[in-house]
């Protein structure tokens, strides 16, 4: 384990997206400082850390919705450039996104939500289309759900709907971002499954985005864990688990108060309710 | 607050104004350009007149035949002093054709379809879908905003025409029906005195404006929305009074170009 250096998770020629060196704020607050990643192919990531720690700033990153500051974003080698339109768009028909609630598009049923990118980005005819449609369902085991309005399914449901939706195009890369956040147990279960299951039979590489700690080291390959704008450790999550720094294990061991302070910074309360001299 | 300050922060709001205006047109340079490639897939466009116009022709034409019964019982009132109460027909067509119809029409779509567009716009907006389309690699202007924009510029000119001629039926069922208007005259007056052209064409070309202005208000605002529910509450609200404003605006404008004596 080290700290903030760059990643020796892979071989070169094995990264598919490197985050090199990247800096990235919304208006004057800093989010990400200087940050460098590799992420090797075929494997599940986990980034972990506490809300606000510029996790989900880095799917956003990747996905070119926004720009760094500084540094660069490569994927499978080429450039995340948001400013080509065409190439960024042909980047992102390699990639899958679930969004933390799904971000299904109310106005359609579970099957036209899944069928949308395909009929969006391929020529394929309706009887094929609904082949694959069915078959991604099957998969995340809402083939039934197919007719369903999105009104009336759960949670837990759309957040699968969601998933199919994200892996109709077969892609390289599958980012989640929060995807135990509000779920059920048994929901949480399988999703956990679903997302492990997913990775091992397409041979994509998986980055979850999450604090949920227990959840996320049952199924990654490797693990990142970011504080305040940076990788503060990262390693396979029994070194992560193993590790005596302060900050690493008042994350995963949940401790109320440590290096992240349980206050936000203000006076002594003693001197705001106006009892000491 | 010393005039120094006064005149930094006037400055800056001028600043600020000029962007937003900047970058509002540049957004409806965009939105044209993208209407084009929408018309590639015309059910998409289709669909939305569908919303957006099928949607607001009962209050449409409800408004118009409430806008056609006063008009009637007030020309009436006013014409017969002077003896030319047959020409209530020609007063009432001109009324709503060239002015009544057109505006009336585009504050009712602010209120009825354009509200609808900027909550929808917004709210797909706070519930991340217009980034996930982004992310599927689908343009959200190219697959959501354009079929709207050009539905809009579509339904309005058809919305501005039903309430004219509902306007102008109600009118005929108050002055010739109920009054007792010579039916020949209330009729033939108004098919002499109106010019195809001239009033039925400048009103088509208000619709149409009123059209565009208005829709692309509604998509704009819903566009550029906070995603959270005040920030899509207040893009509403901003929405019909920016809309309502810009009509009767444009009104002017372009009653000013249409029919001043030469």
């Amino acid at each position: 384990m080290s700290q903030t250096q760059r990643t020796p998770v892979a071989r070169a020629d094995d990264v598919l997206v490197s985050i090199q060196d990247v800096t990235f704020g919304y208006d004057t607050r800093p989010v990400l400082s200087r940050v460098s990643l590799d992420f090797a192919r075929g494997q599940l990531i986990a980034i972990m850390g506490s809300s606000g720690c510029g996790k989900t700033t880095l799917l956003r990153l990747i996905g070119g919705v926004i720009t760094p500051q500084s540094g660069r974003i490569l994927f499978s080698g080429a450039t995340v450039d948001t400013a080509d339109r065409a190439a960024l768009y042909a980047l992102r028909r390699r990639m899958g996104m679930l969004f933390q609630f799904g971000a299904l598009f109310t106005d359609l049923s579970v099957y036209d939500n899944v069928a949308f990118p395909l009929r969006e980005h391929t020529r394929l005819s309706e009887a094929m289309i609904r082949d694959i449609v069915l078959m991604k369902l099957d998969s995340v085991g809402l083939r039934g759900a197919a007719a369903l309005g999105i009104a009336q399914i759960s949670g837990g449901m759309a957040r699968r709907v969601a998933l199919a939706r994200a892996v109709a195009l077969d892609p390289e890369i599958i980012m989640y971002d929060e995807p135990f956040t509000g779920l059920d147990p048994i929901a949480l279960g399988v999703t956990a499954n679903l997302i492990r299951r997913l990775n091992d039979a397409t041979g994509a590489t998986s980055l979850i985005v999450s604090h949920d700690v227990e959840e996320c080291f049952q199924i990654c390959d490797y693990a990142y864990l970011m504080s305040g704008g940076r990788v503060i450790a990262h390693g396979h999550p029994e070194e992560l688990k193993a590790s005596e720094e302060p900050e690493v294990r008042q994350f995963i061991r949940g401790e109320p108060d440590g290096p992240v302070k349980f206050h936000y910074p203000a006076a002594p309360i003693a001197q705001e309710l106006g009892v000491s001299p | 607050m010393t005039v120094p300050d006064l005149a930094a922060d006037l400055g800056r709001k001028c600043i600020d104004l000029l962007a937003r205006l900047g970058h509002a047109t540049l957004f409806f340079v965009d939105l044209a350009r993208h209407m084009f490639a929408s018309l590639r897939r015309p059910y998409l466009t289709v669909a939305q007149v569908h919303a957006i116009g099928n949607r607001s022709l009962i209050i449409i034409a409800a408004s118009g035949a409430a806008v056609g019964l006063v008009l009637a019982l007030q020309g009436h009132l006013i014409l017969s002093r002077y003896g030319q109460a047959e020409s209530l027909g020609l007063l009432v067509a001109l009324s709503l054709v060239r002015e009544l119809g057109p505006v009336l029409t585009a504050l009712l779509y602010a209120g009825r379809a354009g509200t609808s567009l900027t909550a929808e716009i917004g709210l797909m907006k706070a519930g991340e879908q217009l980034v996930a389309m982004e992310m599927m690699a689908v343009d959200p202007r190219v697959r959501v905003l354009a079929p709207r924009f050009l539905a809009g510029m579509l339904a309005m000119p058809m919305l501005g025409a039903v309430f004219s001629a509902v306007g102008i039926l109600a009118s005929y069922v108050v002055g010739v029906l109920m009054i007792g208007v010579d039916e020949g005259q209330f009729w033939s007056q108004m098919q002499d005195g109106t010019d195809v052209i001239k009033d039925v064409g400048n009103g088509v070309i208000k619709t149409l404006v009123f059209g565009v202005a208005t829709t692309f208000i509604a998509l704009y605002v819903g566009y550029e929305s906070k995603a959270t529910p005040e920030g899509v509450a207040l893009a509403t609200t901003r929405t019909v009074v920016i809309s309502s404003l810009t009509v009767l605006f444009l009104d002017f404008v372009l009653t000013a170009l249409m029919f001043t004596t030469p």
